[in-house]
């Protein structure tokens, strides 16, 4: 088949970085393509070269689409060539209609006066497409992320898109959503629709891709055709992070001890809607050097769980009891919960775990300040020695604890959240997608940290969306569904399948 | 041998330039202040650092300053204050009931001002806090209910003159310990023991951060800046010590500028305002109240109203419905032009200090040019717009 897209020598520099060394990437019309590599190895440099949000002439080599050399200048310019990038943060404004998302700087109009009818049809013509009845004046900000992301693709197609470039696509969906989105991108396939796909997900790029790209610190390492040979996991993270992982997840001694923490008879209602309960009578306990996991579909509540006990930093008319070390416990403010012995690691590190603008250092002590004053005057020498420990232990990779924590790459971000609450010192540890978005080789040291943790005698309780993660770390596993803990697991009979069956049989 | 000295100095200017094109905000509006006065020096023939102009500069700029250093921790954690005009004027007016009407002498009429202040501060604070009221709501109904409690108050008309005790807090001078009069040796004194501290603080903070191998300003720069500051400092005083030495509210106004400081970036709670508006769920989150010290910025907006409202009525020697009116710009102003972010979470006491000074100079440069009043409002709305312009290119720049 003729090559749709040819990416040659591709070279990028920014001050003082190479972040793309003579790549090559060539996409052939028709084809599912997927880009994979670890975070900062150049996969997003590179689809902002061929997007042209680093326009032509700021980089080396030469981009063919289409059959002509391409110079785009700008976004609009490569998009009117039908090239269309859907970025992971989704370029949607929550508070305007599907429609009016849809043909937003590109309305169908006269005069400059809306046509509400034309835009109301096309729209509806485009959600058909991508599989959504939702009428086309629902508000986007109403409708779920997966939906949105349908939403997403839908606009690209009202630009009459030839090359479709998902930058994880399915980062923020849970398990079915994602099935349908790439249900939906095969189904683009068999209508011309040649698309390139980065993903951390490799189940998801054996299941779609017709070839796949690795790329590392901003070099090619190696296209795979799956059409010849069988892609293993295995062979693309040896590819990824170029050494070879025996084991995704380090080896652990278990000694389990008392039970640190019970929770009995939990209750939570939804803060707005009146009449609708979140959390049901839910149980659960977790033992000193044990890590818990909590399975489940997005929306069965587990985020929920994890922030009702923590502070009751969600929800309405909490009820239940908290037991830390045989006692009851006292967790009704954020304050109250940490000085009983819990830390809870959100999932949302950006909006909810960090200050973005802040040093490392003033990040890593915040939710212990305590430790590093007297008398409510900090000490600046105390703090950095404090935040240089944790930089050290953790292995977080920056010059210096003074860099702005928005610098950092998802895995060292993780890193410093984990290091404040580390500082905190407390007994049960609640990581909520501790592992979302980042990549491979981070995800390796986290686990790692996460066994630390155990070893020290603390409880962890791991809340994740990726089965394999869960049975590759967790010693027991509850299984969420509906706001109801509907089933538990020993580590040893546990398995994707009978996690999956628990959930549906409830 | 040469050679490697050549290339040394090469690299400690390389490290200078590098440190200040990193740090070019921080230095940058302390250059626009100096080319500013400057600028006003040459064109007024000198009379904008003669000891008499000098003083007025203190004493119209203490009030401003003042509350700028409240304002910069209410937007700091997120908010805005409009009614600080209202609420000194309020103040102030309160102030001219109980000493002119009532009698009371000023040791008790200062502390009823501030709890009067502080308790419109969380008035208002306590909408803002816990009721998640828009603080720009909040202040200004406040603005306009503190400007009509001031107009019913005074009757629509001014009270004074006040008796001398009571005057002294804004036009009152520190005595000459040393009885010369002229120069005031005592204000010499007291600024040079200043400037000693400030720089032996700078220089042990220098020492403390080489001991953790933290990176800090080249030490020519240091030198530099220690040797300017001090510079100004000591002429400051001298200029002051010919006319009538060291104002009382220049006093207080440096004890709050050394306190804030002090607050902000050395205590708990300092540090905890500025996580409380750089993310405030994050913040949350890590166990900080965020609505009580929400809550508690305004109590302390509120006070420095309160102390700016009394030092203003001093100055004028009466309480005047007028009192006040637009300050709330001028402090608003003062605060954007030192660097701090309209979304919270960033700015600095030392930022606010030059940017009050850029507003000062500025209203009194053109005054004493003889500019008019429609011109200054301009000029003045140019130089806010271009500060925050400046601010936005260079974070854009650093990326």
């Amino acid at each position: 088949m003729a090559a749709l897209l040819e990416m040659q020598g591709i070279t990028k520099t920014f001050p003082g970085v190479r972040a793309l060394d003579n790549v090559t990437l060539s996409v052939e019309e028709g084809e599912i393509h997927a880009l994979v590599g670890e975070n900062g190895a150049g996969k997003s440099t590179l689809m902002k070269v061929l997007s042209g949000v680093y326009p032509h002439g700021s980089y080396e080599g030469r981009i063919l689409y289409a059959g002509a050399e391409a110079a785009f200048r700008d976004i609009a310019d490569s998009e009117s060539r039908g090239i269309i990038i859907i970025h992971q943060e989704l370029a949607l404004v929550p508070l305007l209609s599907i429609a009016e998302n849809l043909f937003l700087g590109n309305e169908r109009h006269e005069g400059g006066v809306v046509n509400w009818p034309a835009t109301f049809t096309r729209t509806e013509a485009l959600l058909a497409k991508v599989g959504l009845s939702d009428p086309p004046s629902t508000v986007v900000g109403k409708i779920g992320v997966g939906k949105q992301q349908l939403v997403e693709i839908a606009k690209a197609l009202g630009k009459e898109v030839r090359l479709l470039i998902l930058d994880e696509p399915t980062a923020a969906l849970q398990e079915n959503d994602s099935q349908k989105l790439l249900d939906l991108i095969l189904e683009l396939k068999t209508q011309g629709v040649t698309s390139i796909i980065i993903s951390h997900k490799l189940n998801e790029v054996r299941r779609v891709a017709d070839r796949v790209t690795v790329l590392r610190d901003g070099a090619t390492v190696a296209t795979i055709d799956a059409r010849r040979e069988e892609i293993s996991e295995e062979r693309i993270i040896r590819d990824m992070v170029g050494r070879d992982m025996a084991h995704r997840y380090p080896e652990r001694r278990r000694t389990i001890g008392e039970v640190l923490m019970e929770v009995r008879g939990w209750n939570v209602w939804h803060p707005e809607q009146k009449d609708r309960q979140v959390i049901r009578d839910a149980a659960f306990s977790v033992r000193a050097g044990e890590i818990v996991g909590i399975a489940g579909l997005m929306g069965a509540g587990r985020t929920e769980l994890a922030m009702s006990l923590f502070g009751r930093s969600y929800g309405r008319d909490i009820s239940g009891e908290v037991l830390i070390e045989g006692r009851p416990a006292d967790t009704s403010t954020v304050l109250k919960a940490v000085e009983a012995g819990l830390a809870y690691v959100t999932e949302d590190r950006k909006e909810l775990g960090l200050l973005l603008e802040e040093p490392i250092l003033r990040n890593i002590t915040l939710a212990n300040l305590a430790g590093v004053s007297s008398g409510g005057v900090l000490n600046p020498a105390e703090e950095q020695k404090v935040a240089e420990h944790y930089r050290k232990a953790m292995n977080i990779r920056t010059p210096s604890v003074f860099q702005r924590v928005v610098n950092l790459s998802g895995g060292n971000q993780q890193k410093v959240v984990l290091s404040k609450w580390l500082f905190a010192d407390p007994r049960v540890l609640i990581l909520d997608e501790p592992t979302r978005g980042i990549d491979v080789g981070a995800k390796f040291e986290i686990y790692g940290i996460m066994n630390q943790l155990v070893a020290q005698g603390r409880g962890v309780v791991m809340i994740s969306s990726e089965m394999p993660e869960l049975l590759g770390m967790c010693d027991r596993i509850y299984v969420m569904n509906e706001g109801r803990i509907v089933g538990e697991l020993e580590a040893a009979e546990a398995s994707q399948e009978r996690i999956m069956a628990q959930i549906l049989r409830h | 041998m040469a050679n490697t000295t050549e290339t040394a100095g090469r690299q400690e200017t390389r490290g200078i330039l590098s440190y200040l094109g990193s740090h070019l905000r921080d230095y940058g509006m302390l250059m626009a202040l100096i080319a500013i006065m400057a600028f006003f020096q040459i064109v007024t023939n000198g009379t904008l650092l003669k000891p008499v102009n000098i003083t007025n500069l203190f004493l119209q700029n203490s009030y401003i300053i003042v509350m700028a250093l409240g304002m910069l921790l209410v937007i700091v954690a997120g908010h805005i204050d409009l009614s600080v005009g209202s609420v000194a004027a309020f103040t102030g007016a309160v102030s001219a009931v109980l000493t002119v009407r009532l009698g009371w002498p000023v040791y008790a009429v200062l502390p009823s001002c501030l709890v009067v202040g502080m308790v419109i501060g969380a008035a208002q604070g306590y909408w803002i806090a816990y009721w998640r009221i828009p603080s720009f709501i909040v202040t200004l109904a406040g603005m306009l209910v503190f400007r009509g409690l001031t107009l019913w108050l005074l009757g629509g008309q001014n009270i004074g003159p006040f008796p001398k005790a009571f005057q002294s807090l804004s036009t009152g001078f520190i005595p000459d310990l040393f009885g010369v009069g002229r120069p005031n040796l005592t204000a010499i004194a007291l600024v040079a023991v200043a400037v000693v501290a400030i720089v032996w603080q700078g220089w042990r903070g220098r020492l403390r951060n080489a001991a953790y191998g933290i990176q800090q300003e080249p030490l020519a720069m240091f030198l530099f800046r220690n040797a300017l500051v001090a510079g100004a400092l000591l002429f400051v005083a001298t200029q002051l010590a010919y006319f009538r030495g060291l104002p009382n509210v220049l006093i207080v106004m440096s004890v709050l500028i050394v306190a804030y400081t002090f607050l902000t970036e050395s205590t708990v709670i300092g540090r905890r305002i500025y996580a409380v508006g750089g993310n405030l769920k994050a913040a949350r989150l890590s166990g900080i109240n965020a609505d009580r010290l929400t809550f508690l910025t305004f109590v302390n907006m509120g006070a420095l109203a309160a102390l700016a409202g009394m030092v203003v009525t001093a100055r004028l020697n009466s309480a005047t419905p007028k009192a006040g009116v637009g300050f709330e710009l001028d402090v608003i102003a003062a605060v954007f032009i030192g660097g701090a972010s309209m979304s919270g979470g960033v700015g600095k006491i030392v930022g606010v200090v030059v940017g009050a000074f850029i507003m000062g100079v500025m209203n009194n440069g053109m005054s004493l040019l003889g500019i008019g009043i429609d011109y200054q409002q301009v000029i003045k709305g140019l130089v806010l717009l271009a500060a925050v312009i400046f601010d936005v290119y260079n974070k854009s720049k650093q990326g």
